[in-house]
């Protein structure tokens, strides 16, 4: 594609089929406290 | 459902369902928005019109494109997440995060302090060992299979009581094989009584900790004084740096909160950026609207500018190998959160609670001290199942608002304090926080596809 260029993303559509294992962080435990920062949390599955 | 927008010279579309994000140039931007709208041949005809540097064969081209994106899901998706939302409804939720009010005191008397200069609407009081330790039992009981438990020690200033953050440390990692869990603690201080003793713990037993500074002296001191008024840049910055240094610059957040006074807040994130500072998170202030430093409607195109400003100012460091991390802009678009999460939310009041000094549940630690919101204790678990239930109702579809909103998926409706706060209900919307949500969504894509991009091209 000449004119659009598709980043690459977690499907989130797919990560139905495994997704919900409750592993992750809860969000307001980082730093916010005050915002609900979901998706600055990481997929304990994917973590680095 | 999509979202069109640009930003620092980018083109960006975001695919709301499945959470794609596509960069196109200028013609393919407008295309992509009269997609539906007109035919093939229209579209053309308008296309070439308005630019010079496109035929009407490669406008048919980038139609189909965008007509096999939407075959592959990646734009135009729909959405087909309320079933989850049911589902998840139905579960039975584990308990997996607490947040112990260690202290209900503080050292200092920061000016919009939403616990009340750590007193929360009470009395001043420190947790007792006892308490705390039938708190984590409570956890380690109700966290069902999950492995990885969390617990912030928070206040009021915890610090204020670290004899009890120590042994309630060591008495999770006494239980820890016995029940298969994994702590992760996190320590939310004001600096004031860090220590060598104190840094050496908490890099030993602290999955985080979150260091609170307001960014510039002057910002900084006009909020974050002593009871007698003095400013605490002077005394905690040094301490904050060598904590920074002895976490080898990871794991850690330099957390500021800027209000009306500072709504140059970019300044002041930048400023902690300069001083070596590589962690660092910035919110806007949670004040009843009566608060003379309260963030007003009025506030919100400059407070914008300053995220669009941060974002590039932060592509450019990066670009430059002098980047820094802004928790809000921390978005993993290959590895964030399943949609299961995005739907469900922070887990307020289901798998999260916070604890009273004197044993109290409560969703949260922004609802600690308001009596409709006390869920039981920790003698007698969570009795009010009403409020349980009501957080359980609370996911992404919850709010009619959110329904034509793009971000939804990146803030699952929003922090339920803050809308029971500005609204009356835990499912209403604070406008305000969502307009700065938006912006910071919108930065945060671009500043990480930017990268993405960058990366792929190297």
């Amino acid at each position: 594609m000449k004119r659009i260029q598709t980043v690459q993303t977690r499907d989130l559509a797919e990560s139905a089929k495994k997704g919900g294992c409750g592993e992750c962080q809860t969000s307001c435990q980082s730093a916010c406290k005050t915002s609900c920062g979901i998706a600055n949390q990481q997929c304990e599955k994917s973590k680095k | 459902m999509i979202h069109q927008y640009k930003l620092n010279g980018y083109n960006i579309v975001l695919d709301v369902n499945s959470g794609s994000v596509h960069l196109v140039d200028e013609a393919a931007y407008d295309i992509i928005a009269l997609y539906g709208k007109k035919n093939a041949d229209e579209i053309a005809a308008q296309i070439t019109e308005k630019y010079d540097n496109i035929t009407a064969d490669e406008v048919y081209e980038v139609l189909d494109d965008i007509k096999s994106l939407k075959e592959q899901g990646k734009l135009f998706s729909e959405d087909k997440y309320l079933p989850l939302a049911q589902e998840l409804q139905n579960r039975p939720t584990v308990l997996k995060a607490l947040c112990l009010h260690i202290a209900h005191d503080c050292n200092l008397a920061c000016k919009y302090c939403f616990a009340g200069e750590g007193e929360y609407c009470g009395d001043r009081s420190l947790m007792s060992f006892e308490v705390g330790k039938k708190a984590l039992d409570y956890l380690i009981e109700h966290s069902g299979t999950r492995k990885n438990l969390e617990v912030d020690f928070f206040g009021g200033e915890p610090l204020m009581n670290f004899e009890v953050v120590k042994q309630l440390v060591e008495y999770a990692r006494g239980r820890e094989k016995e029940c298969g869990k994994n702590f992760r603690f996190t320590l939310t201080t004001n600096g004031v009584l860090l220590d060598e003793e104190i840094m050496d713990f908490a890099n030993r037993e602290m999955h985080n900790v979150v260091l609170s500074i307001d960014g510039r002296k002057e910002t900084n001191d006009r909020m974050r004084v002593s009871r007698n008024g003095k400013g605490s840049y002077d005394l905690i910055l040094p301490k904050f740096l060598e904590m920074a240094e002895k976490r080898g610059q990871k794991d850690y957040y330099i957390r500021g909160t800027y209000t009306h006074y500072n709504t140059d807040f970019s300044n002041d994130i930048l400023h902690l950026a300069d001083l070596g500072f590589k962690q660092l998170a910035m919110e806007p202030v949670v004040a009843s609207m009566d608060a003379d430093y309260a963030l007003k409607e009025e506030d919100l195109p400059v407070l914008c500018e300053q995220y669009e400003k941060l974002a590039v100012e932060m592509l450019k460091r990066h670009r430059g190998g002098n980047g820094f991390n802004f928790f809000h802009y921390m978005i993993d678009l290959t590895g964030g959160p399943c949609i299961y999460k995005r739907v469900a939310g922070c887990g307020v009041g289901t798998e999260y609670m916070a604890v009273t000094p004197w044993g109290d549940f409560y969703p949260c630690h922004q609802f600690v001290g308001d009596p409709k919101y006390l869920m039981g204790n920790v003698d007698d678990g969570v009795t009010n199942l009403d409020v349980c239930n009501e957080f359980k109702r609370c996911n992404v579809y919850a709010r009619e608002e959110c329904n034509d909103c793009f971000a939804r998926l990146f803030c699952s409706g929003g922090c339920a304090a803050n809308a029971y706060h500005s609204t009356g209900s835990v499912t209403g919307i604070y406008k305000l926080g969502c307009e700065l949500h938006r912006k910071r969504i919108e930065c945060a894509i671009m500043l990480n596809a930017a990268i993405s991009i960058d990366n792929e091209n190297q």
